[in-house]
C-alpha cells in the first residue's frame, strides 16, 4: 500500500481509539482503587447525550466538554455511594449504572436525534510537529481532546508510581486494610477516584458526540464502554498499555470501515461489524492467560468492598 | 468473616464516649421483613425518579404513570400482554439467576436469547413440512441448544483460565444480534417481505398453541415448569448444593472436593439454554418468524428480575410479570411522546434503590446513645 493510505489508517486508527483510551485511563484510576465499575458503558452515554446537549445550546463544544465530565461523574458519584457507603455488590451495581444510564441517555437525547451540532471540535495541526514526516500527519493533525489524551497518558503513568498520593492509589487498591492503618482515608480517596475515572468516561463518551460523529444516536457509544474495560485487564492498569491497546482496536474499527467502503458489499458488513467483539474476547483471554503466566494482575482488593469492622 | 452485633465493635467507627452516634450494626440473621420492605419501596422510589425526569421535560408524571398503569392491567388486552412479555423475562430471569447464584456473571442472556431464536427458527424454516408434534419439539431442542452453546463459549475460557466473563458474554451478545441481523437482512430475508428485516412466516405446525384465544402462548407452561425444576434442583439435589455452595464461598467448596469448574460449564449451559428456550417461545408463539430486534432488552431486564427477586424462582415468576406490564405500559405512552427509554430508566433505577437498599437487610441502622461495656 501506498504511504497516504498507511497514514490514512493510522490517523483513523488514533481517532476511533481515543474514545476506548479515555474510557480505559477512567476505569485503570478506578479499579486501582480497588472499585470495579462495569458501569463504563452507562458513563460514556450519558457524558455523550449531556454533551451534545450542551454544545448545541451554547454552541461551545468545549462547555459540551465540561458538561459531559460533570454528568458522568455524578453517575459514578452515585456508584461510588452505593458500592462504597452501602457496600452493594459492585458487578450488580456496575450493570445498574450502564442500564440506568442508557435508558437516561436515550430519555434526555429524544429531541435530539438529526439533530447537526453547529460547533464541532476539529483537528488543529500543531506547529512543526505536524511538519515530521509521516509521524506529523498521523499524531500531530487531530482535534484538542485527542492532545488531551495524549497528555494524560504520561501524566497517569507518572502519578501512579513516582508520586506519594500515587503510591497511596495502590496502596487503596492493594490492600485498603494496611493503608487504613498508616493513616490513609480509604473511603475518601476511593470516592474521588471513582468520581474521575467516571469523568474520564464520559470524556470518552463526548469525544464521540462532539468531534469523532458530531451527532446524538441512541446508544452511540456500542459497547465501546465494554471494551475499555476488557482493554484495562489487557494493559494490566497500565496507562501506556492502554494507549496502544486503545489504537488497537481503534485501527481494527477504522480499517472495518474502510474495508466497507472498498468492497461495497452490503451483507459481509455484518461479520466486519462483529470484529471488534470477537478481537476483544480473543485478547481477553491472551491478557489473562498472561497475567496468570507472569503473576502480574488486578489490584488485590479489586471489587471488595472496605469494611472496616472486617479487617 | 464471622456477623457479630457485638457493640464494642461498632465503637471504633463512631469514636469514643457517649454522645449521640449513628452507625450500622451487623445484624446475626438477615432480615426477612426488609428483605420485603426495600424492594417494594426501591419501586415507589424509581418512579419518583422518574417523576422528576418527566416532568422536567414537559411531561405529567401522574398521568403517564396512569396511563402505563391502564395499558398494562387495564383490560383483558393489557393483562394478556403484560403475561406476554413476562413469559421471555421468566425464562431468561431463571437463566440469569442461576449463574449468579454461582456469583458467574452471565450477562449474555440476551445474546443466548437470539441465537434460541436463530435456533428455532433454522428448524422451522428448514423443515416446514414436520408435523407439529415433531417440529415444536425439535424446536425447543435447537432453541434450547443454541442457548446453551452460547453459554459455553464464555464458559469454557472462565472454567479454564478464569477469563472474566462479564466481558466475554456481554461481547456475544453483540455477535449473537449481528449474526440474527445478518440472516434476516440477507440471505434468510423474506423474498415477499417488501424489504423488512424479517423471515418468511413459519408453517402452522411451529406455532405454540395459546391460551384461552389470547396471545399467551404455552410458553408459560415452560417458564412454570422451569421455576419448579430449577427449585427442585437448587434445594432437592446434590447438584443445586454444590451450585449454592460454591455461591456461598468458593474456597469452602473446594476444600469439599466440589469440582468448580465442572459445576462453571454445566451452570452456564443451564443459564444458557433458558434464555434460548426464551428465544425459541418468542419466535414459535409470538412472532412466528425470525426478525430483526426480535428482543427489546429482555436478556438485560432479566438480570435486573433475577436481582430484585433475590434469585429465588417463584420470586423470578412474580417480578417477571411486573416488569411485563412496566414494558407493556411503556409502549402504551410512546403515542402520547414520551421516550420509549424511559422504561429502561425506570429499571435502572428500581435496581439502583434495591441495591442501596440491601445494605437494611444485612445490617441495622443504630440510633441513640452507645451502651458502654
Amino acid at each position: 500500500m501506498e504511504n497516504s493510505v498507511w497514514i490514512a489508517i493510522l490517523a483513523a486508527a488514533i481517532t476511533a481509539g481515543t474514545p476506548i483510551l479515555f474510557a480505559a485511563l477512567g476505569e485503570i484510576i478506578t479499579e486501582r482503587a480497588g472499585v470495579l465499575n462495569l458501569g463504563v458503558e452507562g458513563m460514556m452515554l450519558v457524558g455523550a447525550v449531556t454533551g451534545f446537549m450542551v454544545a448545541v445550546k451554547t454552541a461551545s463544544p468545549w462547555l459540551g466538554f465540561l458538561a459531559a465530565l460533570v454528568a458522568a461523574g455524578a453517575m459514578a458519584a452515585i456508584f461510588a455511594v452505593l458500592t462504597i457507603t452501602l457496600r452493594a455488590n459492585q458487578v450488580v451495581t456496575g450493570l445498574a449504572l450502564t442500564i440506568f444510564g442508557t435508558g437516561l441517555s436515550g430519555f434526555l437525547g429524544k429531541p435530539y436525534v438529526g439533530i447537526p451540532l453547529p460547533v464541532s471540535f476539529k483537528p488543529v495541526a500543531l506547529p512543526l510537529l505536524s511538519q515530521i514526516p509521516f509521524i506529523g500527519p498521523v499524531f500531530f493533525r487531530h482535534d484538542p481532546l485527542v492532545y488531551l489524551s495524549y497528555i494524560l497518558v504520561p501524566v497517569l503513568w507518572y502519578y501512579f508510581y513516582r508520586t506519594r498520593p500515587g503510591l497511596n492509589l495502590r496502596a487503596v487498591g492493594e490492600n485498603p486494610a494496611a493503608a487504613d492503618a498508616l493513616g490513609v482515608n480509604v473511603f475518601a480517596l476511593r470516592y474521588i477516584y471513582v468520581i474521575i475515572g467516571g469523568m474520564l468516561a464520559g470524556a470518552g463518551g463526548a469525544f464521540l458526540s462532539l468531534a469523532y460523529a458530531p451527532s446524538w444516536l441512541e446508544n452511540m457509544t456500542a459497547g465501546r464502554g465494554w471494551i475499555a474495560v476488557a482493554l484495562v485487564i489487557f494493559a494490566v492498569w497500565d496507562p501506556v498499555k492502554a494507549l496502544l491497546g486503545s489504537y488497537l482496536f481503534g485501527g481494527v474499527d477504522a480499517l472495518t470501515y474502510s474495508l466497507q467502503a472498498a468492497t461495497r458489499i452490503a451483507i459481509p458488513s455484518f461479520f466486519l461489524k462483529m470484529l471488534p467483539y470477537i478481537l476483544t474476547i480473543i485478547v481477553l483471554i491472551v491478557a489473562t492467560r498472561q497475567t496468570i503466566v507472569k503473576h502480574i494482575g488486578a489490584p488485590g482488593a479489586l471489587s471488595i468492598p472496605y469494611d472496616r469492622e472486617e479487617r | 468473616m464471622p456477623a457479630t452485633a457485638a457493640p464494642q465493635n461498632t465503637s471504633r467507627s463512631s469514636g469514643p464516649g457517649s454522645g449521640p452516634v449513628l452507625t450500622w450494626e451487623k445484624r446475626l440473621e438477615p432480615s426477612r421483613l426488609m428483605a420485603v420492605v426495600v424492594p417494594v419501596i426501591s419501586v415507589i422510589l424509581a418512579l419518583a425518579v422518574g417523576a422528576i425526569f418527566l416532568s422536567a421535560t414537559g411531561f405529567q408524571p401522574l398521568k403517564v404513570y396512569q396511563s402505563m398503569l391502564n395499558g398494562a392491567v387495564g383490560s383483558k388486552y393489557g393483562i394478556s400482554e403484560t403475561i406476554v412479555k413476562a413469559i421471555p423475562l421468566m425464562l431468561a430471569g431463571l437463566g440469569v439467576s442461576v449463574a449468579f447464584r454461582m456469583l458467574l456473571w452471565n450477562i449474555g442472556a440476551e445474546g443466548q436469547f437470539y441465537m434460541g431464536a436463530f435456533g428455532a427458527s433454522w428448524v422451522a424454516l428448514t423443515f416446514p413440512h414436520l408435523p407439529a408434534y415433531i417440529m415444536l419439539p425439535a424446536m425447543f431442542l435447537a432453541g434450547g441448544l443454541m442457548g446453551a452453546l452460547w453459554g459455553l463459549l464464555p464458559a469454557l475460557p472462565r472454567a479454564k483460565w478464569g477469563v472474566n466473563e462479564v466481558i466475554t458474554t456481554l461481547m456475544l451478545n453483540y455477535v449473537a444480534i449481528l449474526w440474527v441481523d445478518y440472516l434476516v437482512y440477507g440471505p434468510w430475508k423474506d423474498p415477499r417481505g417488501f424489504n423488512f428485516p424479517l423471515t418468511a412466516p413459519f408453517s402452522d405446525a411451529a406455532s405454540l398453541p395459546t391460551i384461552a384465544g389470547t396471545r399467551v402462548h404455552v410458553g408459560l407452561i415452560f417458564a412454570l415448569v422451569a421455576a419448579v425444576l430449577l427449585a427442585i434442583i437448587l434445594w432437592r439435589t446434590r447438584w443445586g448444593y454444590e451450585i449454592r455452595i460454591i455461591g456461598e464461598s468458593a474456597r469452602a467448596a473446594r476444600y469439599a472436593g466440589m469440582n468448580i469448574e465442572r459445576n462453571i460449564i454445566l451452570v452456564m449451559l443451564l443459564s444458557g439454554a433458558l434464555a434460548g428456550l426464551a428465544g425459541m417461545s418468542e419466535v414459535a408463539g409470538i412472532t412466528h418468524r425470525l426478525q430483526h430486534g426480535i428482543s427489546p432488552g429482555y436478556g438485560y431486564t432479566a438480570i435486573i428480575i433475577a436481582w430484585l427477586a433475590k434469585l429465588h424462582p417463584a420470586t423470578i415468576i412474580l417480578v417477571s410479570l411486573l416488569f411485563g406490564g412496566l414494558i407493556v405500559g411503556g409502549y402504551s405512552v410512546q403515542t402520547s411522546g414520551v421516550p420509549a427509554a424511559t422504561v429502561s430508566m425506570l429499571q435502572g433505577a428500581i435496581l439502583f434503590f434495591v441495591l442501596g437498599g440491601e445494605i437494611l437487610t444485612r445490617y441495622r441502622l443504630h440510633f441513640g446513645r452507645k451502651e458502654g461495656k
